[in-house]
């Protein structure tokens, strides 16, 4: 058989593999509940919270925007394991191997979807149980969610990607995590953006998250609950082309990106960030 | 074929490129801003046969093996490994390699065994009638000697098992040529043993070409049927152990005590002379002692030599003993 159909089979197998992992792994486990649990308790505090002209409450509107920013968070995921795997050696050993970083990236794109996706689970599971009856039971609206979803990967998860080869040094990270709360921030997760002033509204809608969260609002919550966003519309179309735009730019930087990182993985490359990090904690 | 090339010397050391030869370097260069980490090397490994890199830190070894790796790309010079010039290495032949990587803490949370079976998979496509791809993992794990733990989580895998684990991924695809880049730094005295053993059964299983750095020259003696010394970018010496000490001097020093005192004597033909010594003073020699030169008396002098600048001196004395 073609030994790239079977490296990207070793792929997915991989991915199905670590993806495992994370789930009997005391820090993937932790990972996956800590933030949730918070955003689970923001739902619950905010359940009888509304605001004049909004028909359902506030912790309603805060289920599916949660949802939206959680599919954004593959991005950090992705970045983060990307930077970590380079570091510890695991990209160096994929390179070394036949068609290896094709399965490492295949692998990699599906753990990481499968810990986002996992994550998102767990905030949306709790949080339908507290808000199942206002949710909308639109059959079309939750298909619109799916698309939002799988076009809110391909926005995000090649920006991680790239953000992730850029990165020196895992303990970088905070780079990428710090401009990513401040956008959770401005981006109406858990409050409405139309209260923010016009510089922040920009921003935020400059970025995928906001229209992750908007789109997800739409495919969940009463259609009378769009008046309460800018324009007082679900903005499909713009969502789409945002969204869109974002994967685009995204899938053609970072092939380039990502190859550019791969040739300059080398023995003694690993071996100076091993160096380098056991100064760090080495005592 | 002992001949020893002249640092910097273009074509005209490069031997007709024969059969056997599974990596021929010529002339190969490599230079960042103005410094020159490789000068001009020109060598070739044979097939079947284990090639030691030996040089002092910064003498290019790393360099040199990572540009054969296909991980580096090179100033100038020409160089092909197994037949291909690694700058454009394509996957096929990517799997006709093996690279032993020094682990640290990746596939941390993978067992041993689900490692080497994926890992296995993505040579599977290269398997020949003449190499079955890739090596069956119990037997590979049984080879390498990690049986027991093969259901281990890597993360808990000792130093020395980790080691293995390292060669155990390097040569899962059943590799023609074998890189080891200074395979056993860090080692205790017992695993450094027993990686031993293991390079010496991989060498003499398939005909395994092997490749390795190192700037111990007990391991150099011991894992290779030739030496290549390194220093400063250039090749300063090349042979077997054997032929680099005769090369350094065919002298043995003799030593005795007669009537207890000590006498200590150099000679090229020490049998003789310990021949004549006991004709002449019979029971009287005591402690005898002959000692050749070792390859670290070799490896010390070449490389201070070098250091010393005057490598093309020391270089044409050795090339003239050959000739």
């Amino acid at each position: 058989m073609n030994p790239t159909v079977i490296a990207a089979r070793a792929g997915l197998t991989r991915g199905w593999i670590e993806f495992r992992q994370s789930l009997t792994n005391y820090n993937d486990l932790a990972g996956y509940i800590l933030p949730n649990a918070i955003f689970v308790a923001v739902m619950y505090f905010q359940r009888h919270a509304t605001i004049p002209g909004m028909p359902v409450s506030l912790g309603a509107r805060t289920l599916p925007s949660v949802l939206g920013m959680s599919v954004g968070f593959g991005l950090i995921l992705l970045a983060q394991q990307l930077a970590v795997e380079r570091e510890d050696g695991t990209l160096l050993r994929a390179k070394a191997t036949p068609n290896g970083m094709l399965g490492y990236l295949i692998g990699k794109i599906l753990t990481v979807t499968g810990m986002t996706l996992t994550g998102c689970l767990v905030s949306f599971v709790p949080g339908v149980v507290l808000f199942g009856d206002v949710l909308t039971d639109d059959p079309r609206a939750w298909l619109h969610l799916i698309w939002v979803i799988l076009l809110g990967f391909a926005a995000t998860l090649p920006i991680g990607a790239v953000l992730g080869s850029l990165l020196s040094n895992p303990r970088h990270l905070g780079l990428v995590m710090l401009p990513w709360m401040a956008l959770v921030g401005t981006s109406g997760i858990f409050y409405p953006i139309t209260a923010y002033p016009g510089w922040a509204q920009g921003i935020a809608q400059a970025f995928p998250l906001y229209w992750l969260g908007l789109g997800a609002r739409s495919g969940l919550l009463p259609a009378s609950q769009a008046a309460l966003e800018i324009g007082g519309s679900w903005r499909h179309l713009e969502t789409a082309a945002v969204l869109g735009t974002w994967a685009i730019m995204g899938l053609i930087l970072a092939p380039v990106v990502l190859r550019r990182m791969a040739r300059h993985e080398s023995g003694s490359a690993v071996e100076a960030r091993r160096e380098r990090a056991l100064q760090r904690s080495g005592r | 074929m002992a001949t020893v090339q002249r640092s910097g010397a273009p074509a005209r050391a490069a031997e007709p490129s024969s059969e056997s030869a599974v990596v021929e370097v010529c002339d190969l260069r490599m230079r960042y801003g103005s410094t020159d980490v490789l000068a001009g090397l020109t060598f070739q490994v044979h097939r079947g046969e284990v090639l030691a890199l030996l040089g002092p830190n910064g003498a290019g070894k790393t360099t040199t093996i990572e540009i054969l790796e296909g991980f580096r790309m090179r100033s100038a010079g020409e160089v092909s490994v197994l037949g291909v010039d690694p700058k454009h290495g394509d996957e096929a032949w990517r799997a006709r390699l093996g690279v032993v990587l020094q682990s640290w803490r990746d596939h941390a949370k993978w067992q041993v065994r689900e490692l080497l079976a994926h890992l296995g998979v993505y040579y599977a496509p290269y398997s020949t009638e003449r190499i079955r791809r890739p090596w069956e993992v119990d037997d590979l794990l049984a080879t390498v000697g990690l049986a027991q733990h093969a259901n281990k989580r890597v993360g808990q895998l000792s130093g020395g098992q980790r080691r293995r684990l390292d060669v155990a991924i390097g040569i899962v695809g059943r590799p023609e040529l074998l890189f080891l880049d200074e395979p056993t730094t860090g080692f205790d005295p017992e695993a450094r043993r027993e990686f031993h053993d293991l390079v010496h059964r991989l060498a003499d299983i398939d005909d395994t070409t092997i490749l390795l750095t190192t700037h111990d020259l007990d391991e150099a003696e011991k894992l290779a049927d030739r030496i290549v010394i390194l220093a400063g970018g250039s090749i300063i010496a090349e042979g077997s152990a054997d032929q680099l000490t005769r090369r350094i001097s065919a002298q043995a020093e003799i030593r005795w005590t007669l009537d207890g005192q000590r006498f200590v004597h150099a000679t090229a033909d020490s049998t003789a002379f310990v021949r004549n010594l006991f004709q002449q003073y019979g029971d009287a020699i005591g402690d005898l002692e002959v000692r050749r030169p070792s390859l670290e008396d070799a490896y010390i002098t070449l490389v201070r030599d070098f250091e010393a600048g005057r490598t093309t001196t020391a270089v044409r004395d050795f090339s003239e003993v050959v000739r």
